[in-house]
């Protein structure tokens, strides 16, 4: 069987000073899946991203995403893809549909399609009522639900998600996760990072990284199966522990 | 001999007009050398109450007792036997690891020789990036340099506020391991997580949403009581599944849980109903497992 590759890298790496963040990865992502991106802190994850989010240069090796080099066309990248992180997310003095008018202003989109974009969502969410609203009076939940939906406002042909359910209640994290397959049957590719050991098994296939380095990629099923382990969380521990800096 | 007490306490934030009720008539205790965890997501009201309990707060109603002492009117005493560490790094960035340490001690009249026994498992981790700003700490390094912190005037409880956010799963158990130790040294700690696994390692747990407690409990005790049965499904295909497993009769709920969506059916279900009526043609490789519920299986329970 072959595969459209969305996302391509070649022995990637990105340096600072003497210290390798990412050390040489290779890997690639294929067209609509769902791709996690584990490790611990400090493993690389969150530098790796921004190489493939066109926001760093890599120091050496080749990549590119959705058909656009890093190096020449990061701001093609920058035009296809969906970027939405727990930390950062939407304007919480902005209504939900100022942040809905302004991202779609961002991306160069016409009135028309932001108008008719803003009452899909806000109907395919339920929250006709809180569109006027200031996003800081919403719960969390809601916020990270409005945040999802603003990354792939656009329609990118990729979204990265950096530990997008952090500190969420469990019945929310599952509602994200399904707006995560609803994405995905769309056909976005979902590029995502987390912390949360369940969700690793909800992706197509996931690498781990340790110490700058992709030590294992495979479906959830396979990886459990080669490290001879019941849940991804022994396959996690196994390789993590082999860990030789600390921290991020 | 109870450590903290908290009874009736609430808290509201916003205006009158569009009040923030951010706990609602919250009581319980916690006993001298208990290892109580307060389990809720983001906005819980998780932090408000630790700001409460440390004196950082006014309550608008109800009272509290830490190691005895009123928080309201006795705050001075609490601070000295408290140890806080908030969810945000609130260290001194432009200090060396070893000037934060010395700061802390010396505010609370004590230095760092006196009670080196009671860190040093933890601060010896670091210590060899003594001179090192903290500001410049990884993350895990500033959550032991901050529990360090915490530790160095010999607390007899300690509070911590989601200390584990937003770190990985290798790192959570070491630092679980450690407040196991400290609770061997007979110190109370008070400590919010929004990872449901952790509630297990607690003695206690407090499950919290929306300002209340929904259920005080040892770990065993939540868990024993979901009474419900629970199976696990999968299949080849695990979107599908889901959908139909979601409609079946005799099904309460079905959620994605891992390696299998978890399916809570009503008293008295058995899995050959499942089997029964679930399309073998549709569902490849279908497996159903009965389950013992997890914390969070209890949790969702709970919620609604």
């Amino acid at each position: 069987m072959t595969y459209e590759k969305i996302i391509v890298a070649e022995n990637l790496s990105k340096r600072y000073g003497d210290f390798v963040a990412v050390d040489s990865i290779s890997f690639d992502v294929r067209k609509g899946e769902i791709f996690g991106f584990l490790g611990a802190n400090g493993a690389g994850k969150t530098t790796a991203m921004r190489m493939l989010c066109g926001l760093s240069l890599p120091t050496s090796g080749i990549a590119s995403v959705a058909g656009f080099d890093v190096y020449k066309q990061n701001e093609r990248i920058k035009q296809n893809i969906g970027y939405m992180s727990q930390k950062f997310s939407l304007y919480d003095d902005l209504t939900v549909k100022e942040n809905m008018r302004f991202y779609g202003g961002i991306y160069g989109k016409s009135d028309g399609f932001i108008k008719e974009k803003t009452n899909f969502i806000l109907d395919h969410l339920h929250l006709e009522k809180e569109g006027n609203k200031l996003v800081k009076s919403l719960p969390l939940g809601w916020k990270q639900k409005l945040a999802f939906s603003v990354a792939v406002f656009h329609e990118p042909q990729i979204v990265f998600l950096d530990e997008p359910t952090g500190g969420v209640d469990p019945v929310t994290r599952r509602e994200f996760w399904s707006m995560i397959y609803e994405a995905a049957a769309n056909g976005i590719t979902v590029f995502v990072t987390t912390h949360y050991m369940d969700e690793a098994e909800y992706c197509n296939r996931l690498s781990i990284m340790v110490d700058g380095r992709i030590e294992a990629l495979d479906s959830p099923a396979a990886l459990r199966k080669t490290y001879k382990a019941d849940s991804m969380d022994e396959v996690f521990l196994q390789l993590a522990r082999k860990a030789k800096r600390s921290g991020d | 001999m109870i450590s903290i007490q908290a009874e009736n306490i609430t808290k509201q934030y916003g205006t009158k007009k569009a009040p923030v009720k951010a706990l609602r008539d919250l009581s319980f205790q916690v006993e001298q050398g208990e290892l109580f965890g307060i389990i809720g997501p983001d906005g819980a009201g998780k932090t408000s109450l630790f700001r409460i309990l440390t004196t950082l707060l006014l309550p608008d109603g109800g009272s509290a007792t830490v190691d005895g002492f009123d928080v309201v009117k006795d705050f001075k005493k609490i601070r000295q036997r408290v140890g806080y560490m908030p969810g945000r790094f609130s260290l001194y960035q432009d200090l060396s690891v070893e000037e934060n340490l010395e700061f802390f001690a010396t505010i609370f009249n004590t230095s760092v020789s006196e009670n080196y026994e009671l860190i040093k498992d933890i601060y010896s981790q670091i210590e060899p990036f003594n001179k090192r700003k903290a500001g410049k700490l990884s993350g895990g390094m500033k959550q032991k340099l901050a529990l360090s912190c915490a530790l160095i005037h010999h607390p007899s409880v300690l509070f911590l506020d989601e200390p584990t956010t937003g770190v990985d799963a290798v790192s959570r158990k070491e630092f679980w391991a450690m407040l196991k130790s400290l609770q061997q040294k007979g110190i109370t700690i008070l400590v919010s997580t929004p990872y449901m696994d952790e509630a297990a390692l607690c003695d206690r747990v407090a499950l919290m949403q929306n300002g209340a407690i929904l259920s005080i409990n040892t770990p065993a005790n939540i868990v024993a009581g979901f009474g419900r049965p629970l199976f696990g499904v999968r299949a080849v295909n695990m979107l599908p599944l889901l959908n139909d497993l979601k409609v079946l009769t005799g099904v309460e709920k079905a959620y994605p849980s891992g390696i299998y969506h978890h399916v809570v059916m009503n008293e008295g279900g058995d899995s050959g109903l499942l089997r029964n009526h679930l399309d073998k043609e549709l569902h490849k490789e279908l497996e159903i497992v009965a389950l013992q519920p997890t914390i969070e299986d209890c949790f969702m329970e709970l919620m609604q």
